[in-house]
């Protein structure tokens, strides 16, 4: 592999040709192009900036694994994944404008800070011209902000706030995942449907901005179809036994239980919460229910037996295709792809960052240029389809994506280790999409694309 | 009046955690004057124990099904684990089931293994070392250790759930004469903490009752005079830092069933328990249950609705508040010994 | 010179030519070479070898010289960088402003915790600076979100009013920069088949770096320096003798709070960005072992600890196998394989296993941090010139300036 020795396309030809002379040359970097680290035509470099260290470095692993299938495939190996199923036909395995895909990575640590100097490394020293990744919304609205400023593309991977493409939303940044008001909006007609329409509710939210949007959002989303919100207590972040917080619970006359808690709290919330028998008892006459607005294969797996009946959303699922039929297309063909170079189905952060990959390639691959602004203007307002989630839009007025939400539930009996939840159902679009200007996602702007330099 | 007694029941139990933790935390002070940073390390190793155990259970005979097939169109395995094939379907399904107290017959013997060879290793050689070193040494081990964890388990945390006769709660209020759903308390946790007690009566009877615990005792008053009374102190207190392991260790594997383990679970307690550890007075034995089981408390009163009303935000900060209000009006903590680490 | 005798006038003048020095030292590397991974000579990382040193170098003001073991000191970290980045939404980008206020803010968060703190030693003490900054860590996560922008970070915005500044309507940001001269722009220059960038921004922390430097050098040499120590070596001889020593901690903790202000400003002034985290006591405990692995009470030892853990932070986790396959590309697959496979572990993903193993190393050989090892080092070179001697005769605080301290 040779992808060190190109790492650094800029300055190939030219130190050669310095070395070659030995003359000294001084001059600044803003003046060698139109934009931040534009590639010299030997290759293109990528910077996947993933949790590797720390609680989600799981889910980290199975965005880089998606990462390496991605650039794998646009490079022409393996079996071309959901190139063959994307409605854009631009995309042909001889890697993006003709470079050759190299790639760094790099540790976000799960912390602002952290993500941030690694996503600076990747510009600064690797020459990336895309940074993509992450696995919480306080790092993607981070890094997110440093491409602004920076003048590269930040293509987010798992990030469910609001905030991202509300109140912190950049022209340089884009959002294939969904949000907490999409869970929300997709998660409230099932849950009237399952559970009936006069129910109330106990939250339990993370005492984050991520967890408060996602609680504003169910909220309303919940309200609008005639619950009650009894009460909403914020748990620390920090939190590992929830049981202060679950024991009032069924005393407060609530019937309904929403743990707004993702990772490691959520499957702590949850097991304290089933290991309170909630989920066995009666209140008002009606079943106690648990909801878990943001599901995530691995938040299944660590929860074991405690999900099933759970009811939650999720972006995306590996079996959505077989089992919704083909307005799903691409599911199969990546999951076959995934699997058979893994051996396990992708969870839904590795098929959005894969998504996000193929994206943004087809989108310099239409636009004929690296540049930032570039991308932006082919990806702003771009429809497409075959990416797994039937058709999708990426909205110019907030880059982000419109699509079917899948609403899921754990399995009662599951048949093996990856069939953890069922697919209850799957909301349209129509019902999931807001207008940009939504009080949730008011707030910021996302003023111009910068190319840096 | 309920929703009180629910907090104290809650803050037993999470106190049982911090008291266990504590209690060996300060042993290991207590007797080698060590301060021991990899202790929630071992905790957290105690948990793997659980999960090493109960996958060692669930180890299994694959037949492949060729008439099924999974989502890559191989063959589905079907899975029969060894013991269910040994000792018959039932009598092998209930010993997995009872995997997590079972698996202390794992946990004590190679948790005490870890001791003696942490203490004979590396520990012994930090004797005469500033604390400054001993805090850098055994938090570089508490990385290395969690960090192999991670290399074999991931960081995922891992379902451990307890015997199936354990699951759901006791309704306290039913029998207390008030309405059902008051005051609930899971099984598991009762377990827990009776468990909690049995340990920290047994530490304390063994050392109250035994001529071992007595030598013990002694060389932690005074260690030169019990050595020059010609007694091996040294081998003692190697016993001593493998029962502090044992200790975190077990508090460490019955805890599986509350929270799933994963391999930073360790760092999560070690900040606590050292505060807890303070607040009871360094080298106090008893301070470190009694402040673990108040701290646990004050913790769940913390988040009562009413009072996160009067004080946003006070669940965050309850126990460093606390410690720091108990170090500000005693100044070596509820039961500590004058001149302790306060050079 | 500067009031120095003449080995410290050395000293410093060494210190200063590696700070000036630090684009070719930490770029040892030709860029397609396999070990331009190993190249630590991007902007943001050298910024940080400056910026976490100043931390270091204030750290052990308070921890070198009186000996109290500060588990809160991220906490004044975070503030300088909140403060910061508030002068740089409210009056201006240029930095000055956002870096006075940060030492002027966490010194009085500094006087104000020391005071609390101070009234306890030892490990009573360590617990109490520990419970105040993690109470500052969770109340800026969550309740303090208006102030602090909790989980995400305290950022720039369009719409920030910046009074001093003419109204923004490019539609970005403006750039931190110093009357004009922005924060990050670079020169590069290459030669050689190496390329070195001179980036504005480090040479505005190596300079302040230096100065900080200049300072602590001053304390430890200075009277009151003196009288740290002897808070040290024995508190209770100090007090029959009629001194009192708080006072004396007390200064010594503020001003090493506001060296660790500085540290913050300038991370803000270079980054805008103040995330919480930056308090968390993982970040006070990693100062900690910053200054103890370069070897606590040494002067350059601290500065070494930083750049130790930087380095290991930015460049070890940034190892994947694809470029361990590059690396051993020449060797025959089953040995390239199996060497890939024996290093994975410990880079990548796995670089906190490599650092704490190293840590262990390090403390249980060279008990005096990394300086020691220096010494020893020159001490052995020097022995086999001149033959025998006591390599462990000469233990004092005063530091051997050696090639060692490049880096």
């Amino acid at each position: 592999m040779s992808n060190l020795l190109t790492r650094r396309g800029l300055l190939k030809t030219s130190a050669i040709a310095g070395a070659g002379l030995a003359v000294p040359t001084i001059f600044t970097a803003s003046s060698a192009a139109a934009y931040t680290n534009a590639p010299d035509g030997s290759g293109v470099t990528l910077g996947f900036n993933v949790p590797q260290t720390g609680a989600y470095a799981d889910e980290g692993a199975d965005e880089l694994r998606a990462y390496h299938l991605a650039v794998e495939h646009l490079n022409g190996g393996g079996d071309g994944g959901m190139l063959s199923t994307f409605s854009s036909k631009t995309l042909d395995g001889t890697g993006i404008l003709g470079n050759k895909v190299n790639f760094v990575t790099g540790d976000t640590q799960t912390k602002s800070d952290a993500a941030r100097a690694s996503a600076k490394s990747m510009i600064e020293k690797d020459g990336a011209v895309m940074i993509t990744g992450g696995s919480s919304s306080g790092v993607a609205v981070a890094v997110q902000g440093l491409c602004q400023e920076a003048g590269v593309i930040f293509m987010a991977g798992l990030t469910h706030s609001n905030d991202t493409t509300g109140k912190d939303k950049k022209a340089n940044g884009f959002r294939h995942f969904f949000n907490a008001y999409m869970s929300a909006a997709a998660l409230a007609p099932v849950l009237a449907k399952l559970y009936g329409t006069d129910r109330n509710v106990y939250s339990l939210t993370a005492d984050y901005t991520w967890g408060w949007t996602q609680q504003e959002s169910i909220q309303a989303a919940t309200e609008a179809m005639g619950w009650t919100t009894i009460n909403d207590v914020r748990t620390p972040l920090a939190a590992t036994d929830f049981s202060s917080y679950i024991a009032p619970v069924l005393n407060s006359g609530a019937d309904v239980l929403v743990l707004n808690h993702y990772g490691g709290n959520m499957v702590n919330s949850l097991t304290n919460a089933v290991q309170f028998g909630l989920r066995d008892k009666m209140v008002n006459g009606k079943n106690f229910e648990i909801v878990v607005p943001l599901y995530s294969e691995l938040m299944a797996k660590g929860a074991g037996a405690n999900i099933a009946g759970i009811v939650g959303s999720q972006n995306w699922d590996w079996k959505l295709e077989n089992q919704m039929g083909a307005r799903y297309t691409g599911t199969n063909a990546f999951v076959q792809s995934f699997g058979a170079k893994y051996g396990f189905p992708p969870s839904q952060a590795a098929q959005t960052c894969y998504a996000q990959t193929l994206l943004y390639a087809d989108a310099a691959q239409r636009a004929g240029t690296f540049n930032p602004c570039g991308i932006v203007e082919a990806l702003e307002g771009f429809e497409f389809d075959g990416l797994g989630n039937g058709p999708t839009l990426y909205r110019a007025a907030d880059h982000q994506c419109f699509k079917d939400v899948v609403v899921v539930r754990g399995k009662e009996n599951p048949e093996n280790e990856f069939d953890l939840v069922e697919i209850v159902e799957v909301t349209p679009t129509e019902q999931v999409t807001y207008a940009p200007d939504n009080p949730m996602f008011a707030g910021g702007a996302l003023g111009q694309c910068n190319p840096g330099a | 009046m309920d929703t009180l007694l629910l907090q104290i029941l809650n803050g037993l139990d999470k106190g049982s955690a911090y008291a266990l933790i504590a209690l060996g935390l300060t042993l290991i002070f207590g007797t080698l004057g060590v301060v021991n940073f990899a202790h929630g390390a071992l905790f957290m190793l105690g948990s793997f124990c659980a999960v090493t155990f109960s996958r060692l259970l669930s180890l299994s005979s694959v037949k492949l099904d060729e008439t099924k097939l999974d989502f890559l169109g191989n063959p589905t395995e079907i899975k029969t684990p060894y013991v269910e094939a040994w000792f018959g379907p039932e009598t092998g399904a209930a010993i997995i089931d009872w995997a997590v107290p079972l698996s202390l017959l794992l946990a004590i013997p190679f948790m005490i293994l870890v001791g003696f060879v942490m203490e004979r290793g590396l520990i012994k050689h930090f004797y005469k070392r500033p604390h400054a070193d001993q805090i850098l040494v055994t938090f570089g081990l508490a990385i290395v250790l969690q960090e192999i964890i991670k290399a074999i388990f991931g960081a995922n945390p891992i379902p451990t759930p307890a015997p199936d006769i354990f699951k759901g709660s006791f309704d306290f209020g039913l029998a207390l004469g008030m309405d059902a759903n008051k005051i609930i308390y899971p099984y598991w946790r009762m377990v827990y903490f009776s468990f909690s007690l049995v340990v920290i009566g047994a530490v304390f009877s063994f050392l109250q009752f035994t001529t071992f615990g007595m030598v013990v005792r002694a060389g932690m008053a005074d260690r030169e005079t019990v050595g020059l009374l010609g007694i091996d102190i040294d081998k003692r207190f190697t016993f001593m830092f493998g029962i502090a392991a044992a200790v975190a260790g077990v508090a460490g594997a019955m805890y599986t069933p509350i929270n799933s383990p994963n391999y930073h679970m360790g760092m999560d307690f070690l900040v606590l328990s050292f505060v807890v550890v303070v607040v009871g007075g360094m080298g106090s034995l008893p301070g470190a249950v009694l402040a673990g089981f108040m701290l646990g408390i004050l913790e769940s009163f913390a988040s009562m609705n009413w009072i996160k009303d009067i004080i946003p935000g006070i669940d965050q900060i309850i126990i460093y508040l606390v410690a720091i209000i108990i170090l500000l009006t005693r100044p070596r903590g509820l039961m500590g010994r004058k001149g302790v680490m306060e050079e | 010179m500067l009031g120095l005798n003449k080995k410290d006038t050395k000293f410093l003048l060494i210190v200063i030519a590696l700070t000036m020095l630090t684009p070719f030292l930490t770029q040892p590397f030709a860029e397609n070479s396999g070990l331009a991974q190993f190249n630590a000579g991007y902007p943001d990382l050298m910024q940080r070898f400056a910026i976490y040193g100043i931390f270091a170098i204030g750290f052990n003001i308070l921890f070198g010289l009186t000996g109290y073991l500060s588990f809160g000191h991220a906490a004044f970290l975070g503030v300088g960088s909140y403060s910061a980045v508030w002068m740089m939404k409210l009056l201006t980008v240029n930095v000055i402003p956002g870096i006075i206020l940060a030492i002027v803010v966490s010194g009085l968060f500094a006087l104000v915790i020391g005071y609390v703190s101070l009234r306890r030693s030892g490990i009573y003490f360590s617990i109490l600076t520990l419970a105040l900054a993690q109470m500052s860590f969770n109340l800026a996560y969550s309740v303090l979100t208006p102030i602090t922008n909790g989980e995400t970070g305290l950022q720039l915005a369009l719409d920030d009013p910046r009074i001093l500044m003419a109204k923004n309507t490019s539609g970005s940001l403006p750039t931190t920069n110093l009357f004009g001269l922005s924060m990050n722009s670079s020169a590069k220059w290459e030669v050689l088949g190496h390329v070195f960038t001179f980036n504005v921004g480090y040479y505005f922390c190596g300079v302040i770096a230096v100065i900080a430097f200049y300072i602590s050098l001053r304390i430890f040499r200075s009277p009151f320096g003196l009288m740290l120590r002897a808070v040290k070596t024995n508190q209770t001889r100090m007090s029959y003798t009629g001194l009192n020593a708080r006072p004396y901690t007390l200064a010594a903790f503020v001003i090493s709070g506001m060296y660790a202000g500085l540290a913050g400003g300038l991370l803000a002034s270079m980054d805008p960005l103040a995330g919480a985290e930056r308090m968390q006591w993982t970040a006070s405990g990693e100062v900690v072992i910053m200054t103890i692995l370069g070897g606590a009470g040494t002067l350059m030892g601290p500065v070494l600890g930083a750049g130790f853990i930087k380095y290991f932070e930015n460049i070890f986790s940034k190892i994947n196998d694809t470029v361990l396959h590059g690396w051993f590309n020449f060797l025959p697959d089953g040995l390239e394989n199996l060497l890939v496979t024996l290093i994975h572990p410990f880079v990548g993903k796995g670089w906190h296993l490599t650092l704490g193993a190293l840590f262990m190393l390090v403390v249980i050989f060279l008990p005096g941090g990394l300086m020691e090892g220096g010494q020893r080092i020159t001490k052995w070179i020097k022995n086999k010139r001149s033959g025998g001697g006591d390599p462990n005769s000469n233990k004092t605080h005063a530091p051997k300036p050696t090639p060692h301290v490049a880096e």
